[in-house]
């Protein structure tokens, strides 16, 4: 009876102190390993816990640069003297400019600028050595693409300073006099595209792509795991509906969703931030086709790896942030090493940005944008290839 | 229907399908009639969601062929899928999608003709007209059981597979359950029926039974009770519990099961159980031979099967 008694406590308010009392290590351990036994299961989930934190570090530790340097510069040299190959070895040499293109005239600098291969041109004019010689104070054209205002700020910085000092080599003996302030040269700056430098010029058309990369994928995902996991899919499956229609039934009603998602953002450009829409507007609804189905075919190929709703939704984030980072929409693409470039021109994402900014904000033509648009085609059908592929596996 | 077998909605043979090294389903053969009831039995994983899933072409057998509905189970799967219906074993209807819906759903998956009024038969016959707005997913077990069922009979199959329809369902709802079953066999509906309840294998015209994807015994439940050799005694009287103890593990006992206030003793081996229990039977104790029930005669395949493949 007293024993009886003194179990008592279970109920009552002594509950929370036997309760401690009772706490019992085995079990405990028990519950540990049978979790780690699941975590090491779930191979998905545990590639993520690793994968995340490994690849943000890597990220953010080395990718990412908001003082981008050796950036593309195409040179239009009308005046072949001394000063202007001076000119250009001191850009070279400041790090900031790598000179990759010589230009015939001022037509192909105005191209190469549209078209995105360089991020600056440098415009000698026919008499820049002869005006230098005069203490006339020669104009030096800069032009710079600053629908990303972050990409060009230092490297203008850099050429400022350059232009006040680099000549000062050559200007010896009876030339000295032409050293000092002001500056032998004046440097005109042309910002294009975005000349205000206004970031949401630059991030707002940028918007559209990360939230269709973000949605379509994620959707899509989810729709097809979705009906793996309740078992709806054995049932929608023994009917005579065909994987092929299953799949674009689907995929239809999400590519409506992704259309409002570009209405909306490109309202909000025009009404909102007062986004300048240069170009046309039907060519990017066109071309915004082929990036929402590449989006989807991203899906759909996570939806046949993934056993589960969270692994398909895990796996959309795994793509999700190297297309943030790495496609230039968070920092500048240029600012990126190598390698790091190398991941960026992989991602559809990459290439619809420049696509968007190429159209709404240079007023680009399809000649333009081209050289971005087969990059996303190819991605489209590489991984609409294995996302059937993969698909059809998954029902035997 | 093909010419040749005029009567046989179910004819394959040697199916087998294999999930790497494992052989799922064996070298099965079945033969199914028209308005049969065809009870498809065997433990948990031993194959028979796959012979239908193969049966309805939603799986590639490896091995084996034959027609279903006529119609080649290989080459013709689309075809075959026209004309059944086919109930998974978890509710695969969409929870979040009400009543009509799905019977809407499906019927433009199948494109019934005059979808509209077949939605509405299906929905008077379910007695669900007035609650056709409520999510599937908030039906009870018994209510989702029979919306499936109204579902894959709303394109008028001339073949229902069933697989473990009334799994978690009560036993008034399982009744009412198996008299559709029967009324529409009547119609000339064919059923192969998966099923793990005893009651429900003696109401079908024909049983199979497979366990670890081999076919151990099939034929009429009265054809399957008459080949198996496997011999029962009824003890009643005194304390059955000890008998039981004593009596489990002697040589040729193999199955010793307690039916209220008897005790069945089961043995493939007439004579050893005779020599095992006889001595035994003393004071209190009474015995007499019985006729083997089901259970105990798949038990007994079940565990012969598992010394054989496993």
């Amino acid at each position: 009876m007293s024993a009886a008694r003194q179990r008592r406590p279970t109920g009552g308010n002594g509950a929370v102190f036997v309760k401690l009392h009772e706490f019992n290590w085995r079990r405990f351990w028990a519950v540990v390993v049978k979790e780690f036994i699941q975590m090491r299961r779930d191979r998905v989930t545990f590639a993520m816990m690793i994968g995340i934190p490994i690849l943000q570090l890597i990220l953010f530790g080395y990718a990412i640069n908001s003082d981008p340097k050796h950036l593309p510069t195409a040179v239009y040299s009308a005046d072949n003297s001394v000063f202007s190959r001076t000119i250009v070895w001191g850009l070279r040499n400041s790090s900031y400019f790598d000179i990759t293109r010589e230009a015939k005239n001022e037509a192909e600098i105005q191209k190469l600028l549209a078209q995105g291969t360089v991020q600056f041109t440098v415009d000698i004019p026919v008499d820049f050595s002869r005006k230098l010689l005069r203490g006339e104070r020669p104009d030096l054209l800069l032009e710079a693409d600053a629908t990303d205002p972050a990409a060009i700020g230092y490297a203008v910085a850099a050429i400022n300073l350059l232009t006040t000092t680099v000549l000062n080599r050559d200007l010896t003996g009876p030339l000295a006099k032409l050293q000092g302030t002001p500056p032998p040269v004046n440097l005109v700056v042309h910002q294009h595209y975005n000349p205000e430098n206004i970031t949401q010029y630059n991030i707002v058309p940028g918007l559209m792509g990360v939230m269709l990369t973000m949605t379509m994928i994620i959707i899509t995902a989810l729709a097809i795991t979705r009906e793996r996991e309740r078992g709806t899919m054995e049932n929608l499956l023994s009917t005579p509906a065909r994987p092929g229609e299953v799949m674009i039934g689907k995929i239809v009603p999400y590519i409506t969703v992704g259309y409002i998602q570009v209405f909306l953002i490109l309202l909000a450009s025009k009404f909102l931030f007062n986004v300048p829409i240069v170009g046309s507007v039907p060519l990017l609804l066109v071309l915004t086709f082929f990036f929402i189905v590449a989006n989807l075919a991203v899906g759909i190929t996570f939806s046949t790896i993934g056993k589960n709703q969270l692994q398909a939704v895990q796996m959309a984030f795994f793509f999700f942030l190297p297309s943030l980072l790495l496609s230039g929409y968070m920092f500048p693409f240029r600012g990126m090493p190598g390698w790091a470039q190398d991941i960026g021109e992989m991602l559809p994402l990459t290439h619809y940005l420049r696509v968007v900014r190429g159209i709404l904000l240079k007023g680009n033509g399809f000649a333009e944008i081209a050289p971005d648009l087969w990059p996303i085609a190819l991605f489209l059908v590489v991984m609409l290839a294995i996302g059937i592929k993969r698909y059809r596996q998954t029902l035997d | 229907m093909d010419m040749n077998s005029p009567d046989l909605v179910i004819d394959v043979q040697g199916i087998t399908k294999r999930f790497g090294n494992r052989t799922v389903v064996n070298n099965i053969p079945m033969q199914v009639r028209r308005g049969e009831i065809y009870g498809f039995l065997g433990p948990n994983g031993s194959g028979k969601t796959t012979f239908l899933r193969m049966l309805c072409g939603l799986l590639r057998p490896d091995g084996g062929s034959g027609r279903c509905l006529g119609f080649d189970i290989r080459s013709e799967s689309g075809e075959i899928k026209k004309n059944i219906g086919y109930m998974t074993q978890r509710f695969s209807f969409y929870e979040d999608l009400t009543i009509e819906e799905n019977l809407d759903f499906i019927a433009r998956i199948y494109g019934v003709p005059e979808r509209k009024s077949a939605v509405e038969k299906s929905l008077e016959r379910l007695g669900m007209t007035k609650r056709r707005k409520q999510l599937a997913g908030e039906l009870s077990g018994g209510w989702k059981q029979r919306l499936a069922l109204s579902a894959c009979l709303i394109h008028e199959p001339q073949l229902l597979l069933l697989d473990e329809p009334t799994a978690g369902v009560d036993p008034k709802a399982r009744r009412d359950f198996w008299d559709e079953i029967q009324q529409l066999a009547g119609r000339g509906l064919t059923v192969l029926i998966t099923t793990h309840y005893m009651d429900e294998a003696e109401r079908c015209n024909r049983v199979a039974y497979i366990s670890y994807g081999n076919l151990l015994a099939s034929g009429t439940v009265d054809e399957v009770l008459k080949n198996s050799k496997l011999t029962t005694w009824e003890v009643t009287g005194g304390n059955l519990h000890e008998f039981a103890e004593k009596i489990r593990g002697k040589p040729g006992v193999e199955q010793v099961v307690a039916f209220g206030s008897t005790l069945h003793v089961s043995g493939l081996d007439a004579e050893k159980l005779h020599a095992s229990v006889n001595p035994m039977i003393t004071g209190d104790y009474h015995w007499q031979q019985i006729q083997s029930g089901l259970e105990d005669v798949f038990i007994s395949l079940m565990e012969t099967a598992k010394d054989n493949f496993s």
